[in-house]
């Protein structure tokens, strides 16, 4: 609290940026400890938490005020004009120190408390069962087993406690693969497909420099390939690019040579050892011994292959540029394309899809097993490992089974959402929005077959949501081991079992699990299949989006049909047992009127209901954010 | 002359690939003076295939060995190809197809040999005319006549027989009105706001001139225009080319109102892309779109470079501006460009459909198509004689239809419960615009269409589409009146590729269609079980 010094101020106005109507909003800012709050005339209320606050920007002061430019890491962008300089620079201050909190502990979900009690706080923990869900796949089975090597991480920090691996590797296996990876992350198990006793790995990449080998590492592939009883073949997935590998290599090759001859003149040189510049030259040996892929001539067995996306820099900047060019105000349309090609966005979001469905097609087609790695193994890795296996297997499609997924492929698995978020305080250049692909892949899969899934958009955009707000602990820290110490499960809540309570809003009511019960994906990543994702881009941009919703009412629609079906039922039984207790048929008054009056009204009154909450401000109703004064015509 | 003279060779074993998602067929191959047909033989299960000649926009042969390729183009942007044995049969085919789809008569058209069972001649024709929409003016107000001064089709050819014009203004001073503007396109009334008491009038530009000439009687019609609506009621005339087009129109006998001529109008311009640009724009896109093997940025840019979109948000954004005017303003408006047969009757149309919910059921929305585009006289045979893919020197061709529709659309993703029909009733509308069985968008005016007497010897197309067996397809399973005006959002991250239509033949549409289908057994089922309630009671013997 000692970061507020004002908490409140009257008479600010609120600016909708794709608005031409001068007629802002005006209102209170309330601004509390965890939000900061705007109730306008109509006592409408916007709630912007502070952990989602991505930038706070006071601009030159105006005639009618000093306006406040708010950035959320949720796309919202929120324009204030605060009548007086001196609360306007209190509230950019005080927002400025919360938005970016320096501990863990000072994070949203440490106070957040929805009133449950200790056991039920564990159970909504207890939700979600990794163990549960690699019995489900089949493991461990004859070739797969449950390593104990990792239980104390001593092996890999990043990785969780329990790991699948093949039978056949032994410890000193394990242990010297993980040595020669990147970050100690060896290869594991990431999916299991039963038919086809394929499976999915995932690892870092090998540390070997130039020409490096070890052999450790070449038996516990092999052992792999091994376990899949019908390919002895397996391809090994590097998802970066081909040409930022060769480029590497080039440079490699030379900053080696300088290595080789500073590193012999620092031994020779008392001084220097002791020196900063020491260590940074260490370190760049280090990285110069690190980075490669698998050379097929050292592996037996493998086919390896490059797939081409980009890290989290490039990514990085091509949602910056994005969102830049959608921020523009009277874009044209062409601006519009242009900005969204030079972005780079959907082509990234293709090769990530592209990349998944190379995965699926070398397990459902060639029936291979997969290892697939980056650098790390903890961001492209995820999007490949985790997409693949959506496409694979149907349960994941299911709200229950995503998030599942999610724990495994993303929260296990260490990839690091706090830094990729920027819950605290950290090197902005760690942050990127991988995540994010993901989601958004998730969501060209939904539109692509509207029948395949369970949930609907709103599901994707409230994890996204949360993965931002530390208003649940599953995706605070960047492993699990950082997550026991922080104690999470004691002090925090998951999200889980609030969405599930929630589940309703989240069903997609197309949605059809007999027919795509044992089916693969295969979706067409032909260019035009991909579209730009209004929804989680302006999601808070009404005036954008369209004014009536198909989903809630066909909900509705199957809602009511259930509910008429039920009163169908009862009748007819009804009806039977009036007619076996009264022989001449006098049908009774209550009989009649059981029959539901208000139903068949129901259909009209439904589409209207948003706008009828709406305060009438005009002359004339609309439906909501059906305004021409909210468009540029 | 005989169709038999064009028909170079009887018949050929062919077969027949349909691009993705449709299997291929094999079977003998004819062709007949208005079709091309498949015959699978008698063995076959599946049914006779048969292609409308009138539908084939471009065509193409190659021969090797002793087989011949024929690839079809078609205006309904549908791709064929045709494997057929022998080379001379090839030839023979693709010149009978070459010379009998390019036939310009309108006379010899199939529409004037189609006789459907079920259908009887005449049937919907007199279904929608102007008198018909007069009717409901007249109850919503007195302030307009129905003119026949164009009874004859003398004053304006391209008018139909009847007009709402002013009641204040006789036909004299209408005739007059007439000369002054160009093809004699007065301003006539297109569609009546009642809860504003407003108007929406359209015209074509006046032939001011380089001498800038007035005329007393036209100014005079746009004078009582203002006085019959509310009282105290503004003009605006929504000049769909810029400043400076209208302003050069005045060196070849065109211009536009000068302000001091008509006092209480104010003129806007909003530029509107119209003719060759608008085809090129639509070629382009219908390019991009057959390219499956293209990079991500190329497929961007070739959107972005081909501008299909910035044409649709301009149009969209005019019409609502038109739209704005009468609903919030209060004012009158008069639209035109030059000729005022496209962009001008896109804008009106559009702006109806914006603020009048009866334009959005079934039936308003055939009857706005009817008599804003058809009787308004858009010259459907010269903009729609070629589609995309034509390779002859573009004369008159414009997809200003096309592009209607394509913003009906863009309204209907934006309202999805709004508009009683669906994205099937504008597909169909977009296909029988450029090749039809029925009569409907035959010729260019009213007056064309009498002289061939289309509404006598064709079928319409509106008694065609209100078949029961019909609706399914083209109806929207979730409509709902909404009584408000949709104001869509024209912002570009809005507007979407109509990917039903540009993207049809191109890719599989298995699981948007299964989802579709999924609403229907949903809405159907909730009206069977609604409907069946009744029933179970009524069974009931009664006291």
């Amino acid at each position: 609290m000692e970061h507020i010094r004002t908490t409140k101020v009257e008479q600010v106005k609120l600016l909708d940026r794709f608005s031409t109507s001068n007629k802002a909003l005006t209102g209170t800012l309330y601004l509390t400890a965890t939000h900061l709050l705007f109730i306008d005339s109509h006592q409408k209320e916007t709630w912007i938490l502070h952990h989602h606050i991505a930038s706070v920007e006071k601009l030159a002061l105006t005639t009618s005020g000093c306006p406040l430019v708010i950035q959320c890491k949720n796309f919202r962008i929120v324009h204030f004009i605060v009548p007086r300089e001196r609360d306007c620079h209190d509230i950019y201050n005080s927002l400025l120190q919360l938005s970016k909190q320096a501990k863990y502990e000072d994070l949203y979900a440490f106070s957040y408390n929805p009133k449950q009690n200790d056991s039920e706080r564990l159970r909504g923990w207890q939700l979600i069962d990794l163990a549960e869900e690699y019995k489900r796949m089949g493991v461990p089975n004859s070739n797969w087993q449950l390593s104990d090597a990792n239980r104390e991480y001593k092996i890999c920090e990043t990785y969780p406690r329990e790991l699948y691996v093949p039978r056949i590797a032994s410890k000193p296996i394990i242990v010297g693969s993980s040595k020669f990876r990147s970050k100690g992350r060896f290869p594991v198990l990431s999916y299991y497909h039963r038919e086809k006793e394929a499976a999915v790995c995932r690892c870092s990449q090998p540390l070997s420099g130039f020409s490096a080998r070890c052999l450790e590492d070449e038996h516990l592939l092999q052992a792999i390939s091994k376990a899949n009883p019908v390919n002895r073949y397996m391809y090994v997935m590097d998802t970066r690019p081909k040409h930022r590998m060769q480029s590497w290599w080039a440079t490699q090759k030379d900053i080696g040579r300088i290595i080789v001859r500073i590193s012999s003149k620092i031994w020779n040189d008392e001084k220097i050892r002791e020196s900063h510049e020491q260590k940074r030259l260490n370190a760049m040996a280090n990285r110069a011994a690190g980075k490669g892929y698998e050379n097929e001539d050292n592996y037996s067995n493998i086919r390896f292959q490059f797939v081409g996306i980009e890290n989290i820099h490039v990514m990085r900047s091509s949602l910056q540029k994005l969102l830049e060019v959608n921020g523009t105000k009277g874009l044209s349309v062409n601006d519009f394309y242009s900005g969204l090609e030079s972005s780079g966005w959907l082509r990234h979001i293709k090769a990530v899809m592209d990349a998944a469905i190379f995965l699926t097609k070398a397990i459902m087609i060639e029936n291979a097993s997969v290892l697939v790695h980056c650098s790390d193994g903890w961001d492209r890795t995820s999007q490949v490992c985790s997409l693949g296996s959506l496409l694979l297997d149907s349960f994941y499609r299911t709200i229950r089974g995503f998030m599942v997924l999610i724990e495994k492929d993303w929260i296990s698995f260490g990839h690091k959402f706090s830094e990729r978020c920027g819950h605290l305080d950290s090197d902005p250049k760690e942050v990127s929005p991988v995540f994010t692909q993901f989601l958004e892949c998730v969501w060209h899969l939904t539109e692509q077959f509207p029948q395949a899934f369970e949930f609907n958009e709103a599901f994707l955009l409230q994890i996204h949501e949360h993965i931002y707000s530390c208003q649940f602990g599953n995706f605070l820290g960047n492993c699990q081991k950082e997550r026991e110490e922080l104690k999470l499960k004691e002090k925090t809540y998951s999200l889980w079992p609030f969405l599930l309570d929630d589940q309703k809003k989240y069903l997609n009511p197309l949605y059809s699990p007999k027919s795509q019960a044992v089916a693969v994906l295969e979706p067409n990543t032909v260019s035009f299949n991909f579209k730009f994702w209004r929804n989680m881009y302006h999601q808070f941009d009404r005036t954008l989006h369209p004014r009536q919703s198909v989903f809630n009412i066909i909900m509705n629609m199957n809602e009511q049909n259930k509910q008429l079906e039920n009163d169908i039922k009862d009748l007819e039984s009804k009806i039977k047992q009036h007619k076996n207790k009264q022989t001449d048929g006098v049908l009774t008054k209550e009989l009649l009127h059981s029959v539901r009056p208000e139903s068949p009204t129901l259909k009209t009154s439904l589409c209207f209901k948003e706008q009828t909450l709406l305060p009438v401000n005009d002359a004339l109703r609309t439906i909501e954010g059906s305004n021409p004064a909210d468009n540029r015509y | 002359m005989e169709f038999s003279e064009l028909i170079r060779t009887g018949r050929a074993q062919a077969e027949l690939l349909r691009g993705p998602g449709a299997p291929p067929l094999r079977g003998t191959l004819c062709v007949t003076g208005h079709h091309l047909l498949l015959s699978p033989g008698p063995q076959a299960t599946s049914d006779l295939w048969l292609l409308l000649l009138r539908s084939v926009d471009s065509i193409e042969k190659r021969v090797a060995g002793d087989s011949g390729t024929i690839t079809l183009r078609c205006k309904d942007l549908r791709v064929l190809q045709l494997d057929i044995e022998g080379v001379e049969a090839t030839l023979d085919i693709a010149r009978s197809i070459e010379a009998l789809s390019s036939l310009e008569s309108v006379i010899t058209s199939f529409p004037f040999f189609y006789r459907p069972k079920g259908l009887r001649l005449g049937d919907a024709w007199h279904f929608h005319p102007p008198e018909h929409y007069y009717k409901r003016v007249a109850r919503e107000t007195n302030a307009w006549r129905l003119s026949e001064v164009n009874e004859d089709f003398s004053v304006c050819p391209s008018y139909p027989r009847a007009v709402i014009v002013p009641r204040a203004v006789d036909d004299d001073a209408l005739a007059r009105s007439a000369r002054f503007r160009q093809g004699g396109r007065f301003p006539v009334l297109s569609y009546h706001h009642a809860p504003s008491g407003t108007v929406l009038l359209r015209s074509s530009q006046p032939l001011t001139g380089p001498q800038k000439r007035r005329c007393a009687e036209d100014e005079e019609l746009l004078r009582a225009v203002l006085a019959g609506a509310r009282p105290g009621a503004r003009g605006f005339i929504v000049d769909t080319r810029s400043a400076q087009a209208a302003k050069q129109a005045r060196m070849t006998g065109g211009g536009t109102e000068a302000k001091a001529a008509y006092p209480g109008w104010k003129r806007l311009h909003r530029p509107m892309e119209r003719g060759r640009p608008l085809q090129e724009s639509f070629v382009r896109l219908v390019e991009a779109c057959g390219d499956l093997e293209q990079s991500m940025d190329r497929w961007l840019s070739r959107l972005e470079g081909c501008r299909w979109l910035a044409h649709v948000k301009e149009a969209l954004s005019t019409a609502c501006l038109a739209a704005q005017g009468m609903e919030r303003e209060g004012a009158c408006i008069l639209v035109h460009g030059a000729e005022g047969t496209d962009s001008t009757l896109l804008v009106t149309s559009l702006a109806q459909l914006i603020l009048d919910p009866l334009s959005r059921t079934m039936t308003g929305f055939q009857e706005l198509v009817e008599r804003e585009w058809i009787q308004a006289g858009h010259p459907f045979q010269l903009r729609c004689a070629h589609s995309a893919f034509s390779h002859a020197r573009p004369k008159h061709e414009a997809p200003t239809f096309l592009l209607f529709l394509d913003c009906v659309w863009q309204l209907g993703r934006q309202f999805p419960l709004s508009l009683e029909f669906g994205e099937g009733l504008l597909l169909a509308l977009f296909e029988h615009a450029y090749a039809s069985p029925f009569g409907t968008f035959l010729c260019n005016s009213e007056k064309e269409r009498c002289l061939c007497e289309v509404r006598t010897r064709t079928h319409s197309l509106w008694s065609g589409l209100n078949q029961p067996k019909e609706q399914r397809k083209l109806r929207n399973p979730l409509y709902v009146l909404n009584p408000l005006a949709i104001w869509p959002s024209v912002e570009p991250q809005s507007l979407r590729l109509w990917q039903g239509l540009f993207l049809r033949w191109t890719r599989p549409p298995e699981p948007s269609e299964a989802a579709w289908e999924k609403v229907w057994q949903i809405v159907t089922d909730k009206e069977k079980t609604e409907g069946s309630q009744p029933t179970v009671s009524a069974s009931e013997p009664q006291p």
